[in-house]
């Protein structure tokens, strides 16, 4: 039986018919149109699809039983944190205070709104040890843009703009070296250690008076807490560096180590992550950002600030010289944000302290149950996730990761992240988070275990995996290569729609 | 689970953060009980002041956007997944994705249409840098006519090394408050510093019509590209990017159902011409087939992202805006190309009883050109006015001396919009308060105006 729905369904393309749908709007007068210029109206209509309610109904509720989720199973996706999302954030972000509350609203009709972010901007930075907050990043990837050009200001402002070089490790998020180009360095990618941290000494030779940051993940993409943390900090700094933490892997810290006080000067936050907002089959999620002292005057415009009598307002344009500007349009993913200061509410400051002491006790107690299958390449305690390896089943049996991944899918489960942190040959990185059982993760074990099992016995069991998912192994290489990125009526002639 | 780690606390697993490191308590409050977080977040809400009749619009729109949309996001099969990596069982969010991607198309006129970016302003700076990376100049021009927050943006984006100069608008006559073409030529022109993408948005910010043909023909004759940034339902109406040459459109798709939420989560549309498809950045789904050759869908040309190219790829987005991606499209499907044209041409007819009605009042247009629902009026101390207007319980626009503050032509400038669900009620109160607040009385011609 599939973990998933089984009924390929049509594109809504060939569910229209012409003169379906209707009756939610008004007619307009007839001579509404009347003053716009004849050479600005559109000729040719979009050929977008008529559909009477239910068929869109139907479309998209068949369509949704096709995924897989967190609200349907475990998925232990490395790097992600796939925890459960409660159910009152979702009712809380969709409260019509909060909802229809339009983005240019003065001041004085927002202040709910406004009150909400400035506590969550105090909770995040309690949180991560930092001085300050901005909640404007849209997502991770945007938070790492907003930290590194916060840093290029800074050098810049005081004479160093010479500096154009940013350091990471080989096992980063490919977000960071991305981030790096986008805002005009170049990157040096630092080895990794035998034990999985940081090669130091590497890292110190790498080190010089054209670095300008060094971006760090920590506990790291291996899951592991690294050690040797305090003499990359003073390295960093001795060489006039900043340290960005990629706070990615929050989640496994909350309440133990706080990056602001260690010595990071800027992090970013996956509220998608560690505060549990949804992520949406891919998004939205928000990347709010935390500085220390030295990046402070370069916060992206508009800060939420608090008055004297206790109103809030936001900053005007222009108010403060000295920041970067913006990254995006208004004040940020509020409605994400509002799921995020719920969650922290909910849990207070002893419950986050949990929330990590519990995903770190399950992803180790994980990977204690795959000791004996799968190779454990980091033979030491792991944070809230853990990378375990095929390395040894594929010399045997010629069994790889891919083909365990899909397997599992058979078992019921969403693989985990595989394939990366790039340095682990055959590698899934595995996050079981802290909302799950021990019974969800004992037959997950269980699962694996049979896999590897499998692969002895009946290897063509598992390269041939999924079997019981609507779809078989997709041809990736044609897609890319003849890429069909738009429905055209000619592709359904060529390609049958299903059912 | 700790005994079968042969533990006695979990502070043993945490025994590699060094002792000097740890940190300090987390000082944050109790935790809260549902029902009472329940009336905290409810207290919170009342305190914004939705109610109001509002004319606000400035690049966000309140729609009516069907019950359909909300609830079939509300599935948790589509808000609990992540990023399709494995396309057998994300088929649903695939196969969306996909048809997202085709309506976009068909709406913006253009063939490749990205999976979605944070919203209209990362949009059009992502679109900035595409014209950069694809002719290889590093100076891109945009019209002042553009959102100033997607300027600002774009301007942010550039600080790695690249250069945005603004083109100024027509200060009088009428093209007045459009983008002015004689300068966008002379600024072509400059042999030294050439152009990689021209940037002008249809409607503009102040809602007029902007001469897009002519931007797009002189871009291309200087070598540039052109980019269009579009107010989605305006399409239905107004000419597709495609239509007049555009090589990009970038564009904010909050209007396609998504509610205001104090600025987002929205949704970035971009799109450009299949010449372009390797400079665009974010995800692409595509069409292909099983092993035994069912068709299925699956993210494709991957070469150009972050977790595979790393520093050489195309941008550093990772999570998206997917699920406001599908928020269009079913809001698309829902309310039909029909539908969808009746919404903005009601906007736009709601917007022309507006306009008679406030000149009625005493605040009469600053601009003489065409707009579809928007238009800036001019009024005394508008910044005053503004916030009389919310006691009398009416949101009266935007202030451009706030948003444009170092434009003085629109010091005196109100930026008010229509849409299908302003009403002839909410209309009349607001010319009566404005009316009211200006010291005039003439209420019988405004309500002559509304006739």
């Amino acid at each position: 039986m599939s973990v998933t729905g089984e009924r390929l369904q049509p594109t809504i393309f060939e569910r229209g018919r012409p003169g379906r749908g209707g009756g939610k709007i008004p007619h307009p007068p007839k001579d509404a149109l009347d003053r716009l210029p004849v050479g600005a109206r559109r000729v040719t209509p979009a050929a977008l699809p008529e559909m009477n309610e239910l068929d869109v109904v139907r479309h998209y509720v068949n369509l949704s039983q096709l995924n897989y989720a967190v609200d349907t199973g475990f998925y232990p996706l490395g790097s992600c944190t796939m925890k459960f999302n409660p159910k009152l954030n979702e009712w809380a972000a969709r409260l019509p205070g909060f909802a229809n509350l339009h983005p240019m609203a003065p001041d004085e009709v927002a202040q709910g709104t406004l009150q909400l972010l400035w506590e969550l901007e105090r909770a995040l930075a309690e949180i991560s040890g930092m001085r300050a907050v901005t909640l404007q990043p849209a997502a991770g990837a945007q938070g790492e843009l907003t930290g590194i050009l916060m840093i290029r200001e800074h050098h810049r402002a005081t004479g160093q703009g010479h500096r154009d070089e940013v350091l990471v490790p080989d096992s980063s998020h490919g977000t960071n070296p991305a981030t790096a180009s986008m805002a005009g360095y170049r990157t040096i990618t630092i080895p990794s250690a035998p034990d999985g941290g940081v090669d130091l000494d590497a890292f110190r030779a790498a080190l010089g008076p054209k670095t300008a940051a060094v971006m760090i993940t920590n506990p790291s993409t291996l899951g592991l807490f690294e050690a040797r943390i305090g003499e990359l900090l003073e390295a960093v700094h001795a060489a006039g560096a900043l340290a960005y933490m990629d706070g990615a892997n929050l989640n496994a810290i909350l309440g133990r180590f706080k990056p602001g006080e260690a010595g990071f000067d800027v992090m970013h936050f996956n509220v998608h992550k560690t505060f549990s907002t949804p992520h949406g089959g891919g998004g939205p999620g928000a990347g709010p950002v935390g500085v220390g002292e030295t990046l402070g005057p370069y916060l992206p415009s508009p800060r939420v600030l608090r008055e004297d009598d206790g109103s809030f307002r936001l900053e005007r344009p222009g108010e403060r010289s000295t920041s970067i500007g913006r990254l995006r349009s208004f004040v940020g993913n509020t409605g994400v944000l509002v799921r995020a200061y719920a969650y922290i509410r909910a849990h207070g400051g002893s419950g986050l302290c949990e929330v990590s002491d519990d995903a770190v006790l399950a992803a180790n107690y994980l990977k204690q149950r795959l000791a004996d299958a799968y190779d454990i390449p980091f033979d030491r305690p792991c944070k809230h996730e853990f990378v375990a390896s095929a390395a040894t089943i594929k010399k045997r049996t010629g069994v790889r990761t891919l083909d365990i991944a899909k397997r599992l899918i058979d078992f019921g489960y969403h693989p985990p992240t595989i394939y990366f942190p790039l340095i682990v040959e055959e590698g899934m990185l595995i996050e079981p988070t802290e909302t799950e059982s021990v019974e969800t993760l004992d037959a997950f074990a269980d699962a694996l275990i049979a896999i590897a099992g499998e692969a002895d016995t009946s290897p063509e069991v598992v390269l041939g995996a999924p079997h019981t998912a609507p779809v078989r192994r997709l041809d990736e290489a044609t897609a890319a290569r003849q890429p069909n990125l738009r429905w055209r009526p000619m592709t359904g002639a060529e390609t049958p729609c299903p059912d | 689970m700790l005994e079968a780690l042969g533990l006695t606390s979990v502070d043993q697993l945490f025994e590699d953060i060094p002792v000097a490191l740890r940190a300090s308590r987390l000082d944050l409050p109790e935790p809260e009980p549902e029902l009472e977080l329940a009336a905290r977040l409810t207290g919170l809400a009342a305190r914004n002041r939705t109610g109001l009749a509002s004319f606000l619009g400035a690049g966000v729109y309140r729609h009516w956007s069907p019950p359909a949309v909300d609830q079939l996001l509300l599935r948790g099969e589509w808000y609990t997944a992540y990023t399709p990596y494995q396309p057998e069982i994300s088929q649903g969010t695939l196969q969306s994705i996909y048809e997202y991607e085709s309506l976009l198309a068909e709406l913006v006129d253009l063939d490749v249409v990205s999976a979605s970016h944070y919203d209209g302003a990362a949009a059009t700076a992502e679109a900035a840098l595409m014209t950069c990376r694809a002719t290889r100049r590093e100076r891109v021009l945009i019209s002042r006519g553009v959102h100033p927050h997607y300027r600002a943006t774009t301007q942010t984006y550039f600080k790695g090394g690249l250069e945005l100069d603004e083109i100024p608008l027509v200060a009088d006559g009428d093209a007045a408050g459009t983008t002015d073409l004689a300068a966008l030529e002379r600024m072509l022109a400059d042999p030294v510093r050439p152009v990689a993408g021209v940037i002008a948005a249809q409607p503009d910010f102040l809602g007029l019509l902007d001469p897009m043909p002519e931007i797009g023909r002189l871009a291309h004759a200087a070598g540039a590209l052109f980019v269009a940034v579009v107010e989605p339902v305006s399409l239905a109406v107004l000419a597709p990017p495609g239509a007049y040459g555009a090589d990009i459109a970038a564009g904010e798709g909050q209007p396609l159902g998504i509610a205001p939420q104090y600025g987002g989560p929205y949704l970035g549309i971009l799109a450009s011409t299949d010449a372009l498809v390797r400079q665009i950045p974010g995800r692409l789904v595509g069409m292909t087939t099983d092993l035994d050759g069912k068709r299925a869908f699956v993210m494709t040309m991957r070469a150009r992202e972050q977790d595979i190219r790393r520093d050489k790829a195309a941008s550093n987005i990772c999570t998206n805006q997917a699920l406001l991606a599908l928020a269009a499209s079913i809001y698309l499907t829902t309310i039909g190309p029909h539908g969808l044209r009746d919404v903005a041409a009601l906007g736009a007819s709601r917007a022309a009883e507006l306009e008679g009605v406030l000149a009625a009042a005493g605040a009469a247009r600053m601009h003489p050109g065409p707009y579809l629902n928007e238009f800036v009026v001019r009024v005394p101390d508008a910044r005053t006015v503004h916030r009389r207007l919310i006691e009398a319980g009416v949101l009266a626009g935007l202030v451009l001396a706030d948003a444009e503050p170092d434009d003085p032509s629109l010091a005196d400038g109100l930026l008010v919009c229509a849409t299908e669900v302003t009403t002839s009620a909410e209309i009349v109160q607001f010319a009566a308060a404005l009316s009211a607040v200006l010291g005039h009385h003439d209420v019988p011609v405004i309500a002559e105006a509304v006739r």
